[in-house]
C-alpha cells in the first residue's frame, strides 16, 4: 500500500495523545490510591490539554487524507457496519471528555461527589478520568480496526494490529508524560518513566510477533485465482494503459525492497531500545533532558514503524499490475 | 431478486478495447462523469477508467496463449466496498444488485479501495470521489431506449460479442445458460464475495502443424513450373 502521510500522522498523534490521557488519570489513580504523592491539579490539567492538542493535531492530519474534506460530517452514518464511522464517532467523544477532565482539574473541581467503601471518595475529575480511559481504548480499538478488519489486507488483518496500535500509542504518550515530568522537574519521572519502558517492551512483543507472522504468510490470492487461469506460468504483458492509474499510486509504496528492511531496522531501534535506554540512563545520571530526548527519538521511529505498517501490506489487486509490483 | 451482471468470454475476446473507449466516452458525459484524464499528450498521462482490458501470457515460449482480460467492477453479491463506507456513500441496488456510489455522499477517503480486492474503484482525480463502473445504470433503466439498448456500453460496442448482459438469478436469462454450459467462474472466489461478473474460460483448440510449413521453401509454384523446356516459345517470351 501507499503510505500516506496524513494517516501516518492521523494514527501517531492519537496514540501519543490517547497515550498521555492515559498517563494523567494513571498518575492520578496512583495518588487516589496513595502510591503517590499527589500533584496539583494544574499537572494533570496542562497534561490534558497537551493531550487534546495532539488529538486535535491527528484530527487535523486526517482531514488531508480525504478528497472531500467538507463533507466528513457525513463520515458519522453508517457506525453500525463501518469501523471508519465508529472512529469519527468516538474520536469527538474521547476529546470532549480530556477537555472535561482538563476543565476540572484546572478549576480545582474535585469535591466528592460521593464515597465508596470507607476511603474512596469519588469527584467529578475521577469519573471522567474513568469515562475517558473507556473512551480511549475504544477508540484505540477503532482507529487499529480499521486496518485490522480490510481482511484482503492479511498482512493488517490480524490482533496484532490493535494490540500494536494500542501498545505503542500508550508507550509513546507515557513516554511523553516521563517527558513532561522531567521538563517541569517534577518526582513522577521514575513513575511515567517505568510505564514507558514497561509498554516499550510489550510494544516491542507485539511489534516483534506481528512481523514474524507476516514474514510467514502465505497470500490467499495468487494470479492464477485473480484472472481464472489453471497455469503455472502467467506473465502479465498490458496493464491496460500507458501511463499510471489510481490503481498503481494507491497500491504500492514504490521504494526497494532493501529500503524497507532498512527502514525496519531503523525504527525496530529507535522506537524500542533507544528510548528505553535513555530512560534507564536518567535515572542513573538524574538528566531531565533525557527523558524528553527519549519521546522524540521514539514518537519519530513510530511515524517510520507506520510508514512501514502501511508499504509492508500487500493488496491482492496488485496481482493484476504486475509490471508495478 | 435480480442481479445485473456481465458475463465475459475470454475465449473470444481479442483485447481491442473497444469497451474502454466506449465505456470511456459513455460515461464521460453521462451521470457518472466526467471521468477526466491528466495529462493526456504528455509523458505520465493518467484518467479515471471504469473498464480496462489487461493481457496476460499464458505458458512459456514457444507454448504460450495470450489472454486480453476486461475487468471492471464485478458487482459482488456480498460487496466487500459498501458496509466499510463511513456515509454510506456506497451502496448496492436492491432492486437489481448493481453497485453504486453516491456521487453527493462521497468524502473521498478511500476506503472501499482498499477494500476491494479486485482493484475496481478508482478515485477521481478531478471530482475527488470514488468513481467505479455503475453498469451503465443510467442506460439499462431507461425506459425511453428500445430493448436492444438498454444494454452496457460496453457490451454494445463489442466487435467480438465477448460480453453478455443479463439477470445471472434468472436460470433461463442467456447469462446463466452461459455460465453453466460454458464453465462461467468467478474472479478470486476465495474471499467470499460472489462477484456476479462471470468470465468464460477460454477453451483449448488444438492445431497441427506440418514442420515444412515451419520453414521456408521455395515458391511452390515455381517448383511446379520446372517442365522440361525445349526452345518453344513461351508466355515469357512475349514482348507486350
Amino acid at each position: 500500500m501507499h503510505p500516506a502521510f496524513s494517516v501516518i500522522f492521523l494514527t501517531t498523534l492519537l496514540g501519543a495523545g490517547q497515550g498521555l490521557y492515559l498517563a494523567m488519570v494513571t498518575g492520578q489513580l496512583y495518588a487516589v490510591a496513595r502510591f503517590l504523592p499527589a500533584q496539583a491539579d494544574q499537572f494533570y490539567a496542562v497534561g490534558s490539554l497537551v493531550a487534546l492538542l495532539l488529538l486535535i493535531a491527528g484530527l487535523g492530519a486526517s482531514f488531508f487524507h480525504l478528497g472531500r474534506p467538507e463533507r466528513a460530517w457525513r463520515a458519522a452514518a453508517m457506525w453500525r457496519t463501518s469501523w471508519l464511522s465508529r472512529e469519527v464517532i468516538v474520536l469527538p467523544i474521547v476529546m470532549a471528555l480530556v477537555f472535561a477532565y482538563g476543565v476540572a482539574h484546572w478549576f480545582e473541581w474535585t469535591q466528592p461527589l460521593f464515597q465508596v467503601g470507607a476511603a474512596l471518595q469519588v469527584d467529578l475529575t475521577l469519573l471522567l478520568g474513568v469515562l475517558g480511559t473507556i473512551a480511549s481504548l475504544a477508540l484505540f480499538v477503532c482507529t487499529a480496526m480499521i486496518y485490522a478488519a480490510v481482511r484482503f489486507l492479511q498482512e493488517w488483518h490480524t490482533p496484532l494490529t490493535v494490540s500494536n496500535f494500542l501498545f505503542l500509542g500508550a508507550a509513546s504518550g507515557f513516554m511523553l508524560a516521563a517527558a513532561y515530568s522531567a521538563y517541569i522537574g517534577n518526582p513522577l519521572v521514575t513513575f511515567y518513566g517505568t510505564w514507558a519502558v514497561i509498554l516499550t517492551l510489550v510494544g516491542l512483543a507485539s511489534r516483534l510477533a506481528h512481523l514474524r507472522r507476516n514474514a510467514r504468510l502465505k497470500h490467499k490470492s495468487t494470479v492464477q485465482t485473480a484472472i481464472g487461469v489453471r497455469h503455472a506460468s502467467v506473465v502479465q504483458k498490458a496493464q491496460g494503459a500507458t501511463g499510471g492509474s489510481f490503481n498503481t499510486r494507491e497500491f504500492f509504496h514504490g521504494r526497494s525492497q532493501s529500503l524497507l528492511e532498512r527502514l525496519r531496522t531503523v525504527y525496530l531501534v529507535l522506537v524500542f531500545p533507544i528510548p528505553v535506554l535513555l530512560i534507564g540512563l536518567s535515572y542513573l545520571i538524574g538528566s531531565s533532558n533525557l527523558p524528553i530526548i527519549a519521546f522524540f527519538v521514539q514518537f519519530a521511529g513510530l511515524l517510520i514503524e507506520r510508514w512501514s505498517f502501511f508499504a509492508e501490506a500487500r493488496h491482492p489487486q496488485n496481482l493484476y499490475y504486475q509490471s508495478v509490483a | 431478486m435480480t442481479q445485473l451482471a456481465l458475463v465475459i468470454d475470454l475465449n473470444v475476446c481479442v483485447g481491442c478495447h473497444a469497451c474502454v473507449t466506449s465505456c470511456k466516452e459513455w460515461n464521460t458525459s453521462g451521470w457518472a462523469g466526467p471521468l477526466v484524464d491528466q495529462n493526456p499528450y504528455e509523458g505520465s498521462p493518467t484518467g479515471t477508467f471504469f473498464n480496462r482490458v489487461q493481457t496476460f501470457e499464458i505458458g512459456t515460449f514457444p507454448n504460450t496463449e495470450t489472454v486480453h482480460f476486461p475487468k471492471s467492477c464485478l458487482h459482488c453479491e456480498e460487496p466487500p466496498c459498501v458496509p466499510v463506507c463511513p456515509t454510506g456513500a456506497s451502496y448496492k441496488r436492491p432492486d437489481n444488485g448493481v453497485v453504486l456510489v453516491d456521487y453527493d455522499k462521497c468524502i473521498g477517503c478511500k476506503y472501499c479501495s482498499w477494500a476491494c480486492p479486485y482493484g475496481a474503484r478508482e478515485l477521481d482525480a478531478q471530482q475527488k470521489v470514488m468513481k467505479k463502473c455503475t453498469l451503465c445504470i443510467d442506460r439499462i433503466t431507461d425506459a425511453k431506449l428500445s430493448e436492444r439498448d438498454r444494454k452496457p456500453s460496453c457490451v454494445l460496442a463489442c466487435p467480438a460479442n465477448a460480453r453478455l448482459f443479463g439477470d445471472v438469478h434468472d436460470p433461463d436469462s442467456e447469462v446463466s445458460i452461459a455460465i453453466r454450459e460454458r464453465g462461467g467462474y468467478q474472479l478470486m472466489p476465495e474471499w467470499g464475495t460472489k462477484p456476479a461478473n462471470h468470465y468464460l474460460p477460454r477453451r483449448k483448440t488444438r492445431m497441427h502443424i506440418d514442420p515444412e510449413e515451419l520453414t521456408r521453401v521455395d515458391n511452390p509454384w515455381r517448383k511446379e513450373d520446372l517442365t522440361d523446356y525445349t526452345g518453344e516459345e513461351t508466355l515469357d517470351d512475349v514482348a507486350w
